[in-house]
C-alpha cells in the first residue's frame, strides 16, 4: 500500500470514530439526565422510563457506530489500498 | 491451541466457497444454518406435545411468542399486527440467537483454513439482507393495503420534501444494515482486543456488556422493522 493512502486512512479512521462519538456522547448524556429526572419525580414509572431510555441509547450509539463501520472499512478494507 | 488463536482477530477474512461466477462466505452459511437448526430444534421439541398447562420448553417458546407479540402489537398497532408476527419474529430470533451464539459459544475453536467461525451478523451481507427483507416487507405491507395510493405519501406533508422521502427509503435498510454489523463487530474487536492484551478475567464485564448490547440490537431491529412496517400501514387522514 502506498504510505500516503496507509497513514491517511489511519488518521482518518480515527477522526471517523472520535468525531463520530461527540454528538452521540452529548445525546446520551441529556437523555440520561432527563432520565433521571423523570425517576426521581415519579419513582413507580422507573421500568418504564429504564426502558425507553435503553431503546433511545441504542439508537444513539448506532450514529457512533457508523463511524466506526467507516473506520473499519478505511482499516481493513481500504478501497484505494491497490 | 494456546488461547492467542482462539482471541486472534480477521475482520475481511473469509472462507471462501467457489462455484463458477460467486464466492459465498463459508463460515457465515455455516454458522447461520447451524443457529436455523437449533432454532428449528427448539421450536419443534417445545411445540410438538403442548400441553394446556406449559412446562420445560413449551414455557419457553410461549414466552418468546408473547414477546414478538407484544413488540409487534406496540408498533403496528392492535388491528393489522397479527399478520406481522412471523416476520417480526424471525427476524428477531434469527438476530437474538445469532449474536448471542457468537458471544457465548466458543467458535473459534475450530480451526478453518481461511477466515473464523462467529456470528453470522458480524458479516455485513447477513446484515443487509436482513435489511433489504424489512425493506420488501414495508413496500408489500403498504402496498398490499392501500395499492397505488401508496406512494401518496412520498409528496406528504408537503410535495417540496419528495426528494428527502425518497432518500429515506434508502437511508433506512443501510442505517438498519450498518447499526446491526457495526454493534456485533465492535462487540468481538473489543472483546478479542482485550484477551490479546490480558488473557484472564478482565474482558468477562465487556463480554457481559457485549451480551446485553447484543440482546438489545436484536430487539431493535425488530423494533425497528415493526416501526416501518406500522408506518406504511397507518392511514394519513
Amino acid at each position: 500500500m502506498n504510505p500516503l493512502i496507509a497513514a491517511a486512512s489511519v488518521v482518518a479512521a480515527g477522526l471517523a470514530v472520535g468525531l463520530g462519538s461527540i454528538g452521540p456522547g452529548i445525546g446520551q448524556g441529556t437523555a440520561a439526565g432527563y432520565a433521571v429526572e423523570g425517576i426521581a419525580r415519579q419513582p413507580e414509572a422507573e421500568g418504564k422510563i429504564r426502558g425507553a431510555l435503553l431503546l433511545s441509547f441504542a439508537f444513539m450509539e448506532s450514529l457512533t457506530i457508523y463511524g466506526l463501520v467507516v473506520a473499519l472499512a478505511l482499516i481493513f478494507a481500504n478501497p484505494f489500498a491497490s | 491451541m494456546n488461547l492467542a488463536t482462539i482471541a486472534s482477530l480477521s475482520v475481511g477474512q473469509h472462507l471462501y466457497w467457489r462455484t463458477e461466477s460467486l464466492a459465498v462466505h463459508g463460515e457465515t452459511l455455516l454458522t447461520s444454518w447451524f443457529i436455523l437448526l437449533a432454532i428449528g430444534i427448539v421450536s419443534i421439541l417445545g411445540n410438538s406435545n403442548l400441553q394446556s398447562i406449559p412446562e420445560g420448553l413449551q414455557n419457553v417458546t410461549e414466552f418468546a411468542l408473547e414477546f414478538i407479540r407484544d413488540v409487534a402489537k406496540t408498533q403496528i398497532g392492535e388491528e393489522e399486527h397479527k399478520e406481522w408476527i412471523p416476520f417480526i419474529g424471525t427476524i428477531f430470533l434469527f438476530i437474538f440467537v445469532s449474536n448471542w451464539s457468537g458471544a457465548l459459544l466458543p467458535w473459534r475453536v475450530i480451526e478453518l483454513p481461511n477466515g473464523e467461525l462467529g456470528a453470522p451478523t458480524n458479516d455485513i451481507n447477513t446484515t443487509a439482507a436482513l435489511a433489504l427483507l424489512t425493506s420488501i416487507a414495508y413496500f408489500y405491507a403498504g402496498i398490499s393495503k392501500k395499492g397505488i395510493g401508496y406512494f401518496k405519501r412520498y409528496v406528504e406533508p408537503a410535495p417540496f420534501l419528495l426528494p428527502i422521502n425518497v432518500l429515506e427509503d434508502f437511508t433506512k435498510p443501510l442505517s438498519l444494515c450498518f447499526r446491526l454489523f457495526g454493534n456485533i463487530l465492535a462487540d468481538e474487536l473489543v472483546v478479542g482486543v482485550l484477551l490479546l492484551l490480558v488473557p484472564l478475567l478482565v474482558p468477562i464485564p465487556l463480554m457481559l456488556l457485549g451480551l446485553f448490547t447484543s440482546a438489545i440490537q436484536a430487539l431493535v431491529f425488530a423494533t425497528l422493522a415493526g416501526a416501518y412496517i406500522g408506518e406504511s400501514l397507518e392511514d394519513h387522514h
